[in-house]
């Protein structure tokens, strides 16, 4: 049985109010070990309020190859942008 | 507004212990509340109703306006009305997953909707009758929202706040694309405008209730703020939308249906009637002109998808199940 550590995900929060980034990822043998490690490697620099860890093998990912049929519909919905819709300056900002 | 008369559940200043004091003094510092972190229990109480009620609307909001999908007079208004409702499902998913952080499930909150225990805003108790409410709602509901959106993506807790970013970002296009089809209608045939200025004739009033009862009657207020909660008082964003909505009124040519609207120049904005009170009240309680559509269809969507729920359910498990197998 191999006794190599899991891989984490990093998530920080870098500052009050925002939302957690991920940051990169890590090895450790569980959850409390994980978030100590992350607040060594990734929060030396004051860089972080709050850390977030999640097993790797625990998130699900799309894959690369289904890029166009996942993201290219909304290319041609020009019409979910506000951009698409002529409204004069008079009437202020909408 | 979106979340009109929260009840809050603040206490009495005796009543206050250190910790109660340590958290005010963080929202005062303009820190953001996370959802683990302590907070008092009517904090906790007072968000989940007013991101709550506020879910409730953007998923009630859809009604009106889907009702007019099928009937939108061209491709692309087809389309782009169709885009508007699903960005207004999305803000209520995100709004149900903020609702979620503070220990209450979405299921529960369903509950609450379906039992007539939590309301979502008045305004969706109206019928959409001609082409023209669509550009009525956009530029005016939408509008309305807006005004008290805004200030919200400042509030103290993290989650409602940033949920609240997402949905300014995308409620931009609602209002621009009622405002264009309200340009359309104002500038078409004679029959046109008038449908466009009995579109705002009806949504005029019910939109300025959507920013809760006037500030002397409204009791909720003062915690709320202190918690930053609520940003504004009532009447100071019924005014601001006042304001910013008459000069776009009479850019379409149109009346609002105001005889005592006035610019007032010592003020530096409108007066205005207010709206009928008693109207606002008898709509909360259930007795508007389409209450009893929009809870019903509200029940019926969540009864018909029920099988479609269970059968998800049951094949995630069966896939989870033959993955163990495999193994
Ligand atoms: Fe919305
Ligand atoms: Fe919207």
């Amino acid at each position: 049985m191999s006794s190599e550590w899991p891989l984490w995900e990093v998530f920080i929060r870098g500052q009050h109010g925002l939302n957690h980034r991920h940051v990169g990822s890590l090895h450790a043998p569980d959850a409390d070990m994980a978030i100590k490690h992350a607040r060594d490697v990734y929060t030396r620099r004051n860089e972080g309020v709050s850390i977030w860890v999640v097993k790797s093998v625990d998130i699900a990912a799309s894959s690369p190859s289904e890029k166009g049929p996942l993201f290219e519909p909304s290319n041609d919905k020009v019409y979910r942008h506000p951009t698409f819709y002529d409204i004069p300056d008079e009437v202020g900002h909408m | 507004m979106y979340a009109q008369l929260v009840k809050s559940e603040g206490k009495s200043q005796a009543e206050l212990t250190p910790e109660d004091i340590a958290f005010q003094e963080r929202i005062d510092r303009g820190e953001k509340i996370e959802p683990k972190e302590w907070m008092p229990e009517g904090y906790r109480k007072t968000l989940i109703r007013q991101i709550g009620q506020h879910a409730h609307s953007e998923i009630v909001g859809q009604l009106p306006e889907g009702n007019w999908i099928t009937r939108a007079p061209t491709l692309e208004r087809k389309q782009i009305l169709l885009a508007k409702v699903q960005d207004e499902a999305g803000h209520g998913l995100y709004l149900y997953c903020a609702a979620e952080t503070l220990g209450v499930s979405r299921d529960q909150l369903l509950e609450k909707l379906h039992s007539g225990e939590m309301k979502y805003s008045s305004i969706f108790n109206y019928p959409t009758l001609t082409w023209a409410d669509m550009g009525a709602v956009g530029w005016l509901v939408d509008g309305a929202a807006i005004m008290n959106q805004v200030p919200l993506q400042r509030t103290s807790y993290g989650p409602y706040s940033r949920a609240m970013i997402r949905i300014c970002k995308e409620e931009s296009f609602h209002q621009r694309q009622g405002y264009a089809i309200m340009m359309k209608m104002a500038t078409g045939t004679p029959e046109q405008k008038r449908m466009a200025q009995d579109a705002l004739n009806r949504l005029w009033y019910p939109s300025l209730m959507m920013f809760g009862p006037s500030d002397k009657d409204s009791v909720h207020s003062v915690q709320s703020m202190a918690w930053k909660i609520k940003m504004n008082s009532n009447d100071e964003l019924r005014q601001k939308f006042v304001d910013q909505t008459v000069p776009q009124a009479e850019y379409l040519g149109l009346t609002v249906p105001d005889p005592n609207l006035k610019w007032n120049e010592e003020k530096g904005g409108y007066d205005f009637s207010e709206p009928d009170w008693d109207e606002f009240y008898q709509v909360l309680k259930g007795n508007g002109p389409c209450n009893k559509e929009r809870l019903g269809a509200r029940v019926k969507a969540w009864e018909d998808g029920a099988w479609y729920r269970d059968a998800m359910v049951a094949h995630a498990k069966k896939k989870a199940a033959r993955a163990v197998a495999a193994e």
